[in-house]
């Protein structure tokens, strides 16, 4: 029988979460996870340490199991943090489909972007991504044919639609064959990188976001029936 | 005059019938002894409304022409061909066994040997009609005690082919013609046979053009005149008509009017059937049981006796399972209608005399009419006696130790069983109910026979060990008294409830349970969305939306669980928290028709 050390209480989709850094986790195979599971583990050990109000890790797949995402919940997490952390695997150059639902359902036009747009301005974004083909495969002689930073640019552009920094990413590529060793010393990186925030040593390096308000022509606002 | 004749015996009978029958099964005695106990009623020796029931009898033993033809109906020619062993191998011991033990007693008292012979043949018949009639009415035919008692109800009819053509020989007087009987055995071999060559060759197309012309009421006379005309046709040649009828049912078992055949003679063969019964009761001859009422006793006690004899050694070796032998026994050993033919057939061919043929009919329908009476008793007393009293099915004895223990293992239970059997997960199933276990049983799943509410019970199904224990019982006091004793007991198992309806949430939630499923929910919001889809909303939405009334209904009924004493608060809220999710729905479609018009989309956002 499989057991989930990683969920040790059933959880209240519904409960308020008010957290500077939320963690959001999305792994569909978790019990089947090398990396992710060790990632959320780290995580949650440092949750248990912090104080109330530091860290929140949510993993959406436990949370969300129909697929029936709690946008007013959601939406208030993403309120309360200054740091938003996507922790998934890289599915097909993207990102798994929980968590593309999530940017849809809750990142909304009026919300997170557009006029008035403003809840995530000038929080920060960070990705934690795993792969499973080797670094070596991200190359154009490879089979994965392009540069993984190639991959980048739709997570980047979310943030900056929405007026967040974008971190740069933590990426373990490899994750099928990372020895025991690597795993753990990606994970201690991992929880310190969560600990230290936002003490990072390059994180002054990181540029602004760029301002890409959306003009209000962009959306017609009246009635008015226009042929596409 | 003719006329009227006809309209006050329709009167007669069906006003018996009417009142007899839904006050029989008022007092739970079932319908065959309401009809036995209006024949008695209206008949000679009731009230005398009616004076000469034999010919009623004649006309309704059709009723157990049409019955076997149902019968037949349910049964394809594979399985029938699969039940060739009980029907001639049972069935066999059931009757020359009975008939043989019979004559030996008849013979020891001192009874003429020709005498003893006729008694024992007919007595050793049993009633296919009150058999049957049982069999469908209880809807057990498809049990192993209903498949035998099948199975030997058709060797008797045919059986009775031989007797009936045998029993004039025993005369001193019958030895007439030897090759006539050879002629009428051809003649039957040959009958048959036209019977299942046409029925393969003939019946379907001829069903089909009759079903093309597409009036229901000529459908339903052709039903009506397949069966009679089978029947007329084993009649003339001095088979059984039932059996004919039963041939015919079973060569359209397979045709695509089975169906139909089935609801245009169902109501037929129910009334006649009816009649049949008020027929038996009216032609009791009380003359004969008031004349010699002690040997009449004698007699059905002991040729009851003797046969239950025989078909509780039966039951034992066949073997079928215990709770369903007492039906079985009582079903068998009463006495038949193919004993009345039996006599009447010896009494004519001066084999015996007319007072012994009606004392021994006086004998089997007594027979006939006790055996409901006995069926209530075995209800009573003698099953619940095995069930309970002598513990069949016994408790769980050894100490399990899976992971999850389902209590309840009806049709909750078993689907949360199926879909954990089918993960790999084996948990221990208790329930308390012997008839579904040994159902179960069948189906190869091990249940254990356990009271859920008792603690001893549930520690020996491992309660202590288990991580899960799901209460699927469907009663809502013996869920409640289990779950209680679990949360006591059992503090680190989580339990898993079914709840019957909301009060019986609210309970469960007050005990602390937190994972309750509403038995319903989840397939009424299918359902839900299955029509939503039909009035055109996208599937993808329809699931959206009933996901998100789910959420909104299950977070409702937590809000409302302290209030659940208080109904005037109880019914405010839950009516606020309908307007609040109709409200929310509504903004969403205007919403969604606004941000279409704006985008310039042709059509709305729903329809």
């Amino acid at each position: 029988m499989a057991t989930n050390d990683l969920s040790p209480a059933p959880v209240d989709p519904a409960a308020p979460v008010d957290a500077e850094i939320l963690v959001l986790v999305a792994h569909p195979e978790l019990d089947q996870s090398r990396a992710n599971r060790r990632l959320l583990q780290a995580a949650r050990a440092l949750q248990r340490k912090s104080p109330p109000g530091r860290l929140a890790v949510r993993d959406l797949y436990a949370l969300y199991p129909d697929y029936l995402i709690d946008i007013a919940v959601e939406q208030a997490a993403l309120n309360a943090a200054k740091l938003v952390v996507w922790q998934q695997p890289i599915r097909w150059y993207s990102m798994p489909p929980l968590l593309k639902l999530w940017l849809d359902d809750v990142l909304t036009f009026g919300w997170a972007y557009g006029p008035d747009g403003n809840a995530l301005r000038g929080k920060d974004l960070w990705l934690v991504a795993s792969t499973g083909g080797p670094e070596d495969s991200y190359r154009p002689e490879s089979y994965n044919r392009y540069f993984f930073d190639a991959f980048l640019p739709p997570y980047e552009q979310t943030a900056a639609l929405c007026g967040m920094r974008f971190l740069p990413p933590l990426i373990l590529h490899g994750a099928h064959k990372a020895s025991e060793a690597e795993l753990a010393a990606h994970a201690e990186t991992y929880a310190q990188r969560l600990a230290d925030y936002p003490v990072w040593p390059e994180i002054d390096l990181v540029e602004d976001c760029v301002e890409c308000a959306v003009p209000p022509s962009a959306r017609p606002t009246d009635r008015v029936v226009e042929l596409a | 005059m003719e006329h009227s004749a006809w309209l006050t015996g329709s009167l007669i009978y069906l006003a018996a019938a009417v009142i007899a029958v839904p006050l029989a099964r008022f007092f739970k005695l079932g319908s065959i002894i309401g009809y036995l106990g209006a024949g008695i009623l209206i008949g000679p020796w009731g009230l005398k409304l009616v004076t000469r029931p034999e010919d009623m009898l004649q006309f309704a033993e059709f009723g157990v022409v049409l019955m076997l033809f149902l019968v037949g109906l349910e049964l394809e020619p594979q399985r029938l061909w699969s039940l060739r062993k009980p029907i001639f191998g049972w069935g066999s011991v059931q009757l020359f066994g009975s008939a043989l033990l019979l004559a030996l007693g008849a013979l020891a008292c001192g009874i003429d040997w020709r005498l003893a012979v006729v008694a024992a043949l007919g007595l050793a018949m049993s009633s296919t009609a009150i058999g049957l009639g049982v069999l469908a009415e209880r809807n057990v035919m498809g049990t192993t005690s209903g498949e035998a008692i099948l199975s030997v109800a058709l060797l008797q009819d045919i059986a009775a082919i031989p007797i009936l053509a045998l029993v004039p020989f025993l005369a001193i007087a019958g030895a007439d013609s030897g090759e006539s009987s050879w002629l009428r055995l051809a003649l039957a071999i040959g009958t048959i046979a036209v019977i299942i060559l046409g029925g393969r060759l003939l019946l379907r197309p001829a069903l089909r053009w009759i079903a093309n012309s597409e009036t229901p009421e000529i459908f339903t006379a052709a039903s009506l005149l397949l069966v009679v005309a089978t029947a007329a046709l084993m009649n003339a040649v001095g088979l059984s008509m039932a059996l004919g009828a039963f041939l015919a049912g079973v060569l359209l078992a397979e045709s695509e009017y089975r169906r139909e055949l089935e609801t245009d003679i169902e109501p037929f063969k129910g009334l006649l059937l009816g009649l049949f019964f008020i027929a038996v009761g009216m032609s009791i001859d009380f003359a004969v049981v008031i004349a010699q009422p002690l040997l009449i006793a004698a007699t059905v006690v002991g040729f009851l006796l003797i046969k239950a004899g025989v078909l509780w050694a039966m039951a034992r070796t066949m073997p079928i399972p215990q709770l369903e032998r007492p039906v079985f026994i009582i079903l068998l050993a009463q006495g038949g209608e193919f004993g009345f033919v039996v006599f009447q057939t010896a009494a004519l061919a001066g084999v015996i005399s007319a007072p012994v043929s009606s004392f021994l009919v006086a004998a089997v329908t007594i027979s006939m009419l006790l055996t409901p009476l006995m069926l209530f008793a075995a209800d009573r007393w003698w099953i619940p006696f095995l069930a309970g009293g002598k513990k069949v099915i016994e408790e769980i004895k050894e100490p399990q130790n899976e992971p999850v223990i389902i209590a309840g293992f009806g049709r909750y239970g078993q689907i949360v069983g199926r879909m954990l059997f089918a993960n790999g997960v084996r948990p221990t199933v208790l329930d308390h109910d012997a008839e579904q276990i040994e159902a179960m049983r069948r189906f190869g799943w091990r249940v254990y026979y356990g009271d859920a509410t008792r603690l001893d019970l549930m520690r020996t199904a491992g309660a202590d060990k288990a991580r899960v224990i799901v209460v699927a019982i469907d009663d809502i006091e013996q869920s409640i008294d289990c779950v209680k004793m679990i949360r006591a007991n059992f503090p680190n198992a989580a339990v898993v409830a079914r709840a019957r309806n909301v009060q019986h949430y609210y309970e469960l939630y007050e005990l602390g349970v937190t994972l309750i499923e509403r038995e319903t929910l989840d397939s009424a919001l299918m359902s839900a969305r299955s029509a939503l889809e039909v009035l055109g909303w996208q599937p993808h939405r329809a699931r959206n939306l009933a996901l998100r009334f789910r959420r909104h209904n299950v977070a409702q009924l937590a809000a409302t669980a302290p209030l659940r004493k208080d109904e005037a608060r109880l019914i405010a809220a839950a009516k606020q928290g309908r307007q609040q999710l109709e409200e929310l729905f509504a903004l969403e479609r205007q919403q969604a028709t606004e941000r279409q018009s704006r985008a310039g989309w042709s059509g709305t956002a729903d329809p």
